[in-house]
């Protein structure tokens, strides 16, 4: 009985959905639809959410407008653009390649290449110095004589 | 070569405190979304009146060909930081003879009536925006939000949040002397 209930609240963040029966379309393809890209709108009074998660009353007014686009025949992307144009980059929730977001998409790259280069500088480095293997006859003795008392003898 | 290496823990952590103290500044809202609309024409538009009362319905063809900059007002009676601000806007149509219109947002009609009636009413037209559809139009976050329309219908400032306190009247005062619906150097 107590997994049962431990099962169940576990349940519950996954059955919070945000999307209100009463927004939903009846044509099942184009809700499908409605709900891919409202994955792909950020809710803009919580900024973390995507719009289809959020709760917020704008992003039910964005949810419903997304789908009477999508009704009015406009494609996924003329209706990720007809809020992009009015809510600017910000509510995309992947970032668009351009000026401003060049060093947040170039960023990774140019640090993997520099810490790549740093790490083979500094293998070079210690290769090129080596380890010095020529002894002087005594420290070869010396070394000979160290093996040798702590070589186990077997009798 | 070992030379320069060594100060590359001190470049890095250059580069990190200057982000911690642009991340830290007090000044620096993150929830602020810059407006794409600033210096764009101001979005379609076409609201009716408020039901029940007089003042005229809000369209965009109110925005353009005004004398001088106008100042936008997106308010509701269910937002209480509204309340706090209509009386520097009634202030600034009063006192410095500014232009205020208003769109109601999501706002029951009698509630709005009620809210104007209680507290004056400053504007010279209102939409009443019942679907919030217009509120998008004009990229909204939240209520209130303050826009200046220059006299050609450009959006030439936003402002997200109540216009209150001195810093924030300060600051919205200092857009109205650019957009040159103030004097300027009357700050105060």
């Amino acid at each position: 009985m107590r997994h049962v209930i431990i099962a169940l609240f576990l349940l519950l963040p996954v059955m919070a959905f945000a999307v209100e029966p009463d927004e939903m379309l009846q044509d099942l393809v184009l809700e499908e639809r409605a709900r891919v890209i409202s994955k792909e709108l950020r809710c803009v009074v919580c900024q973390n959410q995507d719009i289809d998660s959020s709760n917020a009353g704008v992003a039910r007014d964005l949810r419903i407008l997304v789908r009477e686009r999508l009704v009015a025949g406009d494609s996924d992307e003329e209706v990720i653009a007809f809020i992009h144009a009015r809510y600017g980059d910000y509510v995309l929730m992947r970032p668009p390649f351009n000026a401003s977001t060049l060093a947040l998409w170039l960023a990774p790259f140019v640090l993997a290449v520099v810490s790549l280069l740093a790490g083979w500088a500094i293998i070079l480095k210690s290769r090129r110095k080596g380890v010095v293997a020529d002894f002087s006859e005594v420290e070869e003795a010396e070394i000979a004589r160290f093996i040798d008392i702590n070589t186990p003898k077997d009798n | 070569m070992g030379r320069i290496l060594a100060f590359i823990p001190l470049t890095i952590a250059a580069v990190f405190g200057g982000f911690f103290l642009w991340g830290l500044n007090p000044d620096r809202d993150p929830n602020n979304i810059p407006s794409v609309l600033i210096s764009q024409p101001a979005p379609q538009f076409d609201l009716a009146a408020i039901e029940g009362l007089e003042t005229p319905g809000l369209s965009r063809a109110d925005l353009v060909d005004n004398a001088g900059p106008v100042i936008v007002n997106v308010f509701a009676s269910w937002c209480v930081p509204c309340r706090a601000e209509h009386g520097i806007l009634t202030q600034m149509v009063e006192k410095d003879g500014l232009r205020l219109f208003g769109i109601n947002y999501k706002d029951k009609p009698e509630d709005a009536t009620k809210w104007l009636a209680e507290l004056g009413n400053p504007y010279e037209k209102i939409g009443s925006d019942l679907s919030g559809r217009a509120g998008i139009e004009w990229g909204l976050s939240g209520v209130p939000e303050t826009f200046i329309v220059g006299p050609d219908g450009t959006v030439l400032f936003r402002y997200v949040g109540p216009v209150v306190g001195d810093e924030a009247i300060a600051r919205f005062r200092e857009a109205l002397e650019q957009a040159g619906a103030l004097p300027r150097g009357q700050n105060g």
